[in-house]
Formats: C-alpha cells, sequence, structure tokens
C-alpha cells in the first residue's frame, strides 16, 4: 500500500467519512474510493452493498479477486451531562473506539479537571448538537435528568438518523418525558426509539456500573444483527 | 495501552513517516470460528514490533515472519492458517477455524 493511500484513508477516518479500499489480491493493486465517488465508480453495486453492511471481504470479478476493505466513520457518542455517570463512561468508551463528547451547559460540572483528554462543551445541547452533525453513526446518552437540558437533545436526536437515543430516569420520569414529546410533536413511533430506562438490565448501583450498562446496550444496538435472539 | 482500529492505521502511517518497514496484515476471509473478523488488521515494523491483531493471539508469531519477508522484497503475499493446514501442528487455530490473511508492505 502506498503511504499517500494509507494516509487519505486515516483522512477520511478522521473527517468522519465512510470510504472503501480496493486491492487487487492477485497484483497488489489498490485505489481508494471515498463515499462520495461510490456511484460513480465501475463497482458500485458491490461498493453500495458493501458500504451499506459495513463490511469488508472479497468480492469476484471478471475472475478477478478484490478484497474490499470498508471503513466506516468511528462510532461517536454524545453524552448530555458532565455528570458523575459520564466521568466513569468516558474512558471505558475509549478502550471500546468510541469517540466521546460531552455537552453540559452548566460551567460548574462541564470542567477539564473534572474530563481529562475528553471532548467536551459547555454549550446548550441544540446549541452544540448541529455544529457536530449527528450523523447514523451516532449515539446520544441524555444523563443530565434535567428536562430543560435533556429534552433538547432528546429531540434533536428523534430528527436524526441516530442508531441509539438512551435517557437516564425511572420508568415515571420517562412517562412524564414521553407525554412532554408528545405534546412537542413526536409520534409514538419515534419515541419507542428512545432506550429508557437506560442501560441493559444489569442492576448496576455504582456510576461505572451503570456505564458499563450503557455502553453494554449502544454496543448491542450497533452489533444487533449479529446478536444472537434467545 | 489497548489499540483500537483508529490507532493501528494511524501507527502504520506514523512509522512509516519515521522511516521504519512496515507491514499490514489485513483478514480478508474466515470459515467457522475465526476470533477476529474479516477486515481486522496488524501492523508490524521491520524490528517486528506490533500492534493489532488478526486472530486471539493464536498466528500473530507466523504473520509476523511472514512480515519481516515482505517488509525485505516488497511482495503481497497471501497466507492461510486453519487445522486443515499441514502448519497446523505449529500454529494453527486452536478453535478449529480457518482464515485468510493478506501481507503488504506500506511503501
Amino acid at each position: 500500500m502506498h503511504l499517500s493511500l494509507l494516509s487519505d484513508l486515516n483522512a477520511e477516518r478522521a473527517a468522519r467519512r465512510a470510504a472503501v479500499l480496493v486491492t487487487d489480491v492477485a497484483s497488489g493493486e489498490q485505489r481508494l474510493v471515498r463515499e462520495t465517488e461510490v456511484d460513480g465508480d465501475s463497482m458500485a453495486g458491490e461498493l453500495q452493498d458493501a458500504l451499506r453492511r459495513s463490511k469488508s471481504g472479497l468480492i469476484e470479478r471478471e475472475g478477478r479477486q478484490f478484497f474490499l476493505t470498508v471503513q466506516a466513520p468511528p462510532v461517536r457518542v454524545v453524552v448530555i451531562g458532565a455528570v458523575h455517570i459520564s466521568q466513569a463512561l468516558a474512558p471505558m468508551a475509549k478502550g471500546l473506539d468510541l469517540d466521546v463528547t460531552i455537552i453540559d451547559p452548566r460551567t460548574a460540572f462541564a470542567t477539564p479537571e473534572r474530563f481529562p483528554d475528553v471532548a467536551l462543551l459547555a454549550e446548550w445541547p441544540d446549541a452544540a448538537l448541529p455544529d457536530i452533525g449527528v450523523d447514523r453513526y451516532s449515539a446520544i446518552v441524555a444523563l443530565t435528568h434535567d428536562p430543560k437540558i435533556d429534552d433538547p437533545a432528546l429531540i434533536a436526536a428523534l430528527r436524526s438518523e441516530c442508531f441509539y437515543i438512551g435517557a437516564l430516569g425511572s420508568r415515571k420520569t420517562h412517562d412524564r418525558r414521553v407525554q412532554r414529546l408528545t405534546e412537542a410533536g413526536f409520534a409514538q413511533a419515534d419515541l419507542a426509539r428512545i432506550h429508557a430506562p437506560i442501560g441493559l438490565d444489569i442492576g448496576a448501583v455504582s456510576p461505572a456500573e451503570i456505564a458499563v450498562s450503557i455502553l453494554a446496550e449502544i454496543v448491542a444496538s450497533l452489533r444487533k444483527e449479529r446478536r444472537r435472539l434467545a | 495501552m489497548l489499540s483500537t482500529d483508529t490507532d493501528i492505521l494511524k501507527t502504520a502511517e506514523a512509522w512509516r513517516r519515521e522511516g521504519r518497514g512496515v507491514a499490514i496484515a489485513t483478514v480478508v476471509d474466515t470459515w467457522g470460528s475465526a476470533p477476529r473478523p474479516v477486515g481486522s488488521h496488524l501492523v508490524i515494523d521491520e524490528d517486528t514490533n506490533f500492534l493489532g491483531s488478526v486472530s486471539g493471539g493464536c498466528v500473530e508469531g507466523a504473520v509476523i515472519t511472514e512480515a519481516l519477508d515482505v517488509i525485505a522484497d516488497g511482495k503481497p503475499r497471501m497466507i492461510e492458517f486453519g487445522v486443515a493446514d499441514e502448519t497446523a501442528w505449529q500454529v494453527g487455530l486452536s478453535c478449529g477455524g480457518r482464515i485468510r490473511v493478506y501481507v503488504e508492505r506500506v511503501d
């Protein structure tokens, strides 16, 4: 692989754009096809299929074998609330190759001392989220427990194609949330996208355990096609 | 430190820019219960430093040896590991799966 090609591949990943590296396995010949170039490519059909499934693999074409390395953008987790659970969640998410951003307009919470090495925005979610760009490789996690901070984030999430939405709070809290969001014009099917109470039921107690249950639920949503359904 | 997919290819680029000989190994095909999915990478430099994995640790040693040859002559190679392989006793996959790994040099 040419260094320039590897460098382009890394640049696409950093910019959160999907790309496919096509390798002729017999000759070693390679080229990079960016997301925007797929439709005009001679292998458009195969490339679209690979991108849609986010799956690398071998294909045969005119008696030649090609390996498609599919590079989907890194999954991003946007956490609303610079709270105790978020402090536990951020370093764990890093180990899972999840790209974490924390948003909290309360400047006493959103401090670099509490969140070293994490992207941190001391802004209101409805102001910050459009700049971040919530795409289908994003998960939104609302943890402030305060409707005036969580609700604008959930509204932005519900209007996006993000693959996961979770909100902290008891069933009762969630019932009230559903009522508010229904009044804001969302249908029942939209609201069913919200995982609440958030996280897999592992009986979590401590902030770190709750972080594990949230991250496990995000992974389960991300890998749902691979899950063995009981 | 734990390496992620992002780190692995970024490291390959950084090592090459430092002037090291570098190879990338990629799992291109699997049969049966393979420990790492298709598309997984292992990067290796000329001093056998490596990052990432193509199996649970079962065949990394053999892939690294092969990668040194690839770094030396620049020719990409396809290598296959599995229980049916005649080298199975040395570097088979204990899980019974089979994998094919493509190894190429970063030029």
